[in-house]
């Protein structure tokens, strides 16, 4: 019996008058890919959020290798293993890639309250950075400035620092978002390799990849999960098809 | 205590409120609406007090010096902010600081230049010279009474326009989110220029008022600029009610502070109830900002 | 198989662009008082006494501004402590009477080696506790209160009658390092010359260390470097406190050579200074706020000499300095940025 990796129990989150996330249930097991669709404003981006910890959930639970770590913060449950990536990219534009993913693997081995010896020319960090880089297809840009690089590039740096800390879950949002036809493909594959040895939470847009990757599907329509299995029973599923599949995007 | 010197330090307390109000109410549109910090912002109650002050010594009407001097503080502030400041709203926060500091320099300079570095008579006009009964036994200067009042109507006025009528209601739009006031039409710029000037006429006002009863020399601006930032951010950012409530809260804390400790904590009392108001509400009392 | 580390590594050499020019500029600091000497101008060396004492300062504010991200306006107010603790001790010893700090009796010297880790000790202090409040905030609100709490500071000394209140607080007791008396004019320069350097090497390799790496992430994406597990206000805090220690021990040589503190060390208009010069030498680079420093004072210089209303231009070319210098004297398109870069693309 698989170990569960994040159990999610009833999940709720206001702002104002507005209910974005309602009584939100979902569990991943240790090395599934669970994917999370919806339509624009279904809460997907919210539940994130709140699994990561920049958002606090007004009730529920987060459960994550069986602790309960609802109310620790943002940065201990990235130093419990939860790494993430943001629809929009988020990185460090004045460093370089080497130096982005160096950084993200130095926060994750401990703290930085060292003074004294330079961290950049560092072969304990650089070098495995250099093998995540390489992983995520970079190397040949492992020198760059963060902010020189391309769209898809971006994304592909974005990756390779979440990978960096060796998370046992990574919340993608969006991984896709905004790329071409050769970027997207090579993301699919960058993440069908990733599936092998991470477990993944994929919120995504792109319905091939999320058919191709995922090994479970949870499909979130205003803040509530109103379906979850594999990704054919999702596919068949005449509720999911009305309120999401079916339909032109919703406003 | 007696309740004489309750009343009458209540009184000043609030006086002081009202004329931080003035001064912040112009101050927290500008920070809510363009997150542009004027250091230079006390400067204009400076020239509020200096432009009276020549004026009164001219033509000896007080309430003539007092119009001419609102309105020159005003026109001063629109036209520094139609020649130089809107050119400046996109560059960072850290060159907006060099830039109105500048400012303070340039202006306190031209004030010694034109004035002198010696301080400026501003008498209490004769007709509110004197006291006033205002409870059996309680009398209280008339000038600050009338201080009061003024200070009152403006406030009322301010509160009426923001909250009552369409200008209001972009002002306050623009104040917690100008992109999306940008988007619907309002013209920022323009209605930015203007709630500049009347932040700086305002400032000028506050300056004219309290120059009977403090002096009028240069550098006057800075510590009640420093006041306006405590009520600002006590108040929180782009709001007009908050800076109100916030100026009347350091108005009499400030007072009653002075009176009832010794005067190196007195005068650190309202910058302690800062801290204690950020330790709890980092936004301050009511934040525009969404 | 991982590649081999490249040469140039853009992160590191655009902050500190190369060895030469610094080294170049600290030299020729170094040769001042012989070049006194020879004008047989001694002002020049208590000139530049100031100009040094005031990099330090700054040189320690840019360690939070420029690579922090946090525009501080309460660093007049480490400087002015600094320089207050001195003073207060000093005056304890030539008055023989002890510092009372509620139950607890302080006796006066005039030590600096006691006085100046002293100074430290309560500047770091302060930062711990001024930062917990100030560090949770941001941006404008940030500037604000930092402003504010330094005036707060400001006017409590102000009103503090026993030490001389706005007239400031004269050291009539000798100062003096251990057993050597504190020494004068030169040989003062070369002490304060000394700490720069010290200052320089030192916020250098933090700079460059784990811990600066952090906080130099932290200043370009916070929410970034939070998700990735930095508790980010732990390390703006250590940050600040490093800075207040720094800039303290400028304060405390401030004192020692002006024999004299006053509130006017403290006030904003001070801390507003530090950040000018800082802004003018160029925010990227380590020492930048020492060119940052030689250009204030030798602009303060000229314009006063040039006209008793001097804060009228002088105010303008602040002005100007806001509007255009945005990267500083030593910013990435001047001349001499140009040429450290190639320096640096080779070495």
């Amino acid at each position: 019996m698989a170990s569960t990796m994040l159990n999610v129990v009833g999940l709720t989150k206001r702002f104002g008058g507005l209910i974005v996330s309602e009584d939100i249930h979902l569990e991943i097991a240790a090395g599934e890919t669970h994917a999370v669709i919806g339509p624009n404003g279904a809460g997907k981006t919210t539940l994130i959020n709140q699994i990561q910890g920049e958002l606090r959930a007004d009730s529920g639970r987060i459960i994550f290798r069986g602790q309960d770590i609802s109310r620790a913060s943002a940065p201990h449950r990235a130093r419990l293993g939860i790494a993430r990536t943001y629809q929009v990219t988020s990185i460090f534009p004045e460093f370089s890639v080497i130096t982005n993913v160096a950084l993200a693997r130095q926060v994750a081995a401990g703290h930085s309250f060292r003074f004294f010896r330079a961290a950049e020319s560092d072969r304990s960090l650089t070098e495995p950075a250099l093998e995540t880089i390489a992983r995520v297809g970079l190397a040949d840009r492992a020198s760059a400035l963060a902010r020189d690089l391309s769209h898809g590039e971006r994304r592909q740096l974005e990756l390779a620092m979440a990978l960096a800390g060796g998370p046992r879950l990574i919340l993608l949002d969006e991984p896709m978002a905004g790329m071409g036809g050769q970027d997207s493909a090579r993301m699919k594959r960058l993440l069908a390799e990733i599936k092998k040895f991470c477990t993944i939470l994929l919120v995504e847009h792109d319905m091939d990849a999320v058919f191709a990757l995922a090994d479970r599907v949870t499909v979130l329509v205003g803040g509530r999960n109103v379906a979850t299995g594999s990704p054919d029973q999702i596919r068949a599923d005449q509720g999911v098809r009305d309120a999401y599949l079916g339909h032109a995007s919703e406003p | 205590m007696s309740l004489s010197l309750i009343v009458v330090q209540l009184l000043n307390g609030v006086q002081l409120g009202l004329m931080l109000f003035l001064m912040a109410s112009g101050l927290t549109l500008v920070l809510g609406m363009m997150s542009f910090i004027n250091l230079a912002h006390g400067s204009f109650y400076m020239i509020g007090a200096f432009i009276a002050s020549s004026l009164l010594a001219w033509t000896g009407n007080f309430m003539l010096s007092l119009l001419v001097a609102v309105a020159g503080a005003g026109i001063v502030g629109l036209l520094l902010e139609i020649g130089m400041l809107r050119k400046v709203y996109q560059q960072s926060h850290l060159q907006h600081v060099l830039i109105t500091f500048g400012l303070i320099l340039v202006f306190n300079e031209l004030a010694r230049l034109i004035w002198g570095p010696f301080p400026v008579p501003l008498p209490v006009p004769a007709l509110l010279a004197g006291s006033v009964e205002i409870l059996p036994g309680i009398t209280y200067p008339t000038f600050r009474l009338a201080i009061l009042l003024v200070g009152l109507a403006v406030a009322a006025a301010l509160y009426v326009v923001i909250t009552h009528t369409r200008s209001g209601m972009w002002v306050r739009a623009g104040a917690s989110d100008r992109a999306m006031a940008g988007a619907i039409g309002v013209n920022i710029e323009l209605m930015f220029s203007l709630l500049f000037g009347m932040g700086s006429a305002l400032a000028g006002l506050a300056g004219v008022m309290a120059g009977p009863i403090l002096t009028v020399q240069v550098g006057i601006g800075e510590p009640i600029l420093i006041l306006s930032l405590v009520v600002t951010v006590i108040g929180g950012i782009g709001s007009i009610r908050g800076a109100f409530l916030a100026a009347l809260l350091v108005g009499v804390i400030d007072t009653f502070g002075r009176i009832l400790f010794p005067p190196a904590i007195g005068s650190m009392m309202i910058f302690l109830l800062m801290a204690v108001i950020l330790a709890c509400r980092p936004q301050g009392l009511f934040p525009a900002r969404a | 198989m991982p590649k081999d580390l490249p040469a140039f590594i853009p992160g590191i050499d655009r902050r500190f662009a190369g060895i030469a020019l610094p080294v170049i500029v600290m030299a020729a600091l170094a040769l001042l008082p012989w070049l006194a000497v020879r004008l047989d101008d001694p002002f020049l060396v208590r000139l530049f006494t100031r100009i040094v004492i005031f990099a330090i300062a700054a040189v320690a504010l840019n360690f939070v501004l420029g690579f922090g991200g946090l525009a501080s306006l309460f660093h007049a107010s480490f400087m002015g402590i600094g320089g207050y603790v001195v003073g207060v001790l000093a005056h304890h010893d030539a008055n023989e009477t002890p510092l009372m700090l509620g139950p607890l009796a302080i006796s006066g010297t005039s030590d600096l080696l006691i006085t100046i880790p002293l100074a430290m000790v309560c500047c770091v202090l302060l930062a711990f506790i001024t930062g917990l409040v100030c560090l949770r905030t941001s941006g404008i609100y940030f500037i604000m209160i930092t402003l504010a709490f330094n005036q707060m500071i400001f006017y409590y000394f102000v009103a503090l009658e026993r030490y001389g209140g706005e007239d400031g607080l004269q050291i009539l007791s000798p100062l003096h390092f251990g057993p050597f008396a504190a020494p004068k004019g030169a040989a003062f320069y070369y002490v304060c010359w000394g700490a720069l350097c010290a200052s320089l090497l030192l916020l250098r390799q933090i700079i460059s260390s784990r811990f600066g790496i952090v906080l130099r992430a932290i200043s370009q994406n916070e929410r970034r470097a939070i998700a990735l597990g930095v508790p980010a206000l732990r390390y703006k805090i250590a940050a600040f406190a490093i800075s207040a220690a720094v800039t303290s021990i400028a304060g405390a040589l401030l004192a020692t050579n002006q024999k004299f503190v006053s509130p006017a060390d403290l006030s904003w208009i001070r801390s507003a200074d530090l950040v000018i010069i800082v802004v003018l030498g160029g925010i990227s680079l380590v020492w930048g706020p020492v060119i940052g420093a030689i250009a204030f004072f030798l602009a303060e210089l000229l314009l006063s000499s040039w006209t008793i209303h001097w804060q009228l231009p002088f105010g303008i070319l602040v002005i100007l300095v806001g509007i255009f210098l945005k990267e500083g004297i030593i910013s990435s398109g001047s001349p001499a940025a140009a040429w450290t870069r190639r320096r640096t693309r080779h070495g």
